[in-house]
């Protein structure tokens, strides 16, 4: 990995990223797709990009999953 | 959405907490029961990413749980079935969690709001300015489109979450602004400076690495 890959990274952005509200009006839904192997980010791509680049929405998406799957 | 088409067990928490007396009474305890076990493992969870310890971070579970609890039963007649109804009950002590953890970070800040603290951007991203050559103009660069590209507002709050890493719900707090809008101020950001490093050369066009 190159020194400005980390750079790189946190700069591209998916058109699709719907955004927080939106990802998280229906975190619920992805999340039980998510544990049902229900194809979410197929469902909700624009879900799934956003979660992939927000942190703190990715920690929401983490924290939910685990409280669901008991982990 | 019908009870019919609810699973199983949605479809009982939904008729117990629409039941009357001591069944209802009943649900409403096991569910808070719940939702404390989930706001404890929750705040156990992120402990490690935020200043809130001990008793202090025990009592902001109790209190997430408790707001989460008046949330659901306020907003229970709103569940459309779309997800089970535990996982949509979760998501309100989760969403609790994040945002008070947000709110008490001002109470023990490890870094104040406006600080700018540019000298350790390199390691927020990994950057050796030593020992790659190229480093250097790449941070400059970057600095020089968030000082002159962004307007006030933006350049507060790109400072805050990249530069000195204040918790989104932390700025949401402080600052009285939506999730959506700080995020929304960090895309457009990210595109800018993305777009100013192509056209310096320092990275590659968009579509040639898999970029917008």
């Amino acid at each position: 990995m190159s020194d400005l890959d980390r750079l790189e990274r946190f700069l591209r952005t998916d058109p699709q990223d719907v955004g927080c509200d939106e990802a998280m009006a229906v975190l619920h839904v992805y999340v039980d797709l998510v544990v049902g192997d229900g194809d979410a980010a197929g469902r909700y791509p624009g879900v799934a990009a956003h979660l992939e680049a927000c942190g703190p929405c990715g920690e929401d998406f983490t924290g939910l999953l685990a409280a669901v799957t008991g982990s | 959405m019908t009870a019919k088409d609810l699973d199983e067990e949605s479809s009982a928490w939904l008729n117990r907490l629409g039941a009357a007396g001591a069944e209802r009474r009943a649900a409403e305890r096991e569910l808070h029961a719940r939702l404390v076990r989930i706001a404890l493992a929750e705040v156990r969870r992120r402990s490690g990413s935020t200043t809130v310890t001990g008793q202090e971070l025990h009592d902001l579970a109790h209190q997430a749980a408790d707001d989460a609890m008046l949330a659901i039963l306020a907003k229970l007649a709103g569940f459309r079935g779309e997800s089970r109804f535990i996982t949509w009950a979760y998501r309100f002590v989760i969403l609790e969690v994040s945002a008070k953890l947000g709110r008490h970070y001002w109470r023990h800040p490890p870094v104040a709001l406006d600080a700018g603290q540019w000298e350790r951007l390199p390691d927020r991203f990994g950057i050796d300015p030593v020992r790659h050559a190229e480093a250097e103009g790449v941070l400059a660069e970057v600095r020089r489109v968030v000082e002159e590209e962004l307007t006030a507002h933006q350049r507060r709050i790109f400072v805050a979450v990249v530069v000195d890493q204040v918790p989104r719900d932390a700025l949401v707090a402080e600052l009285g602004l939506g999730k959506n809008a700080i995020y929304k101020v960090i895309f457009d950001a990210r595109r800018k400076i993305r777009r100013a490093l192509v056209a310096k050369g320092y990275l590659e066009e968009p579509g040639r690495s898999g970029d917008e």
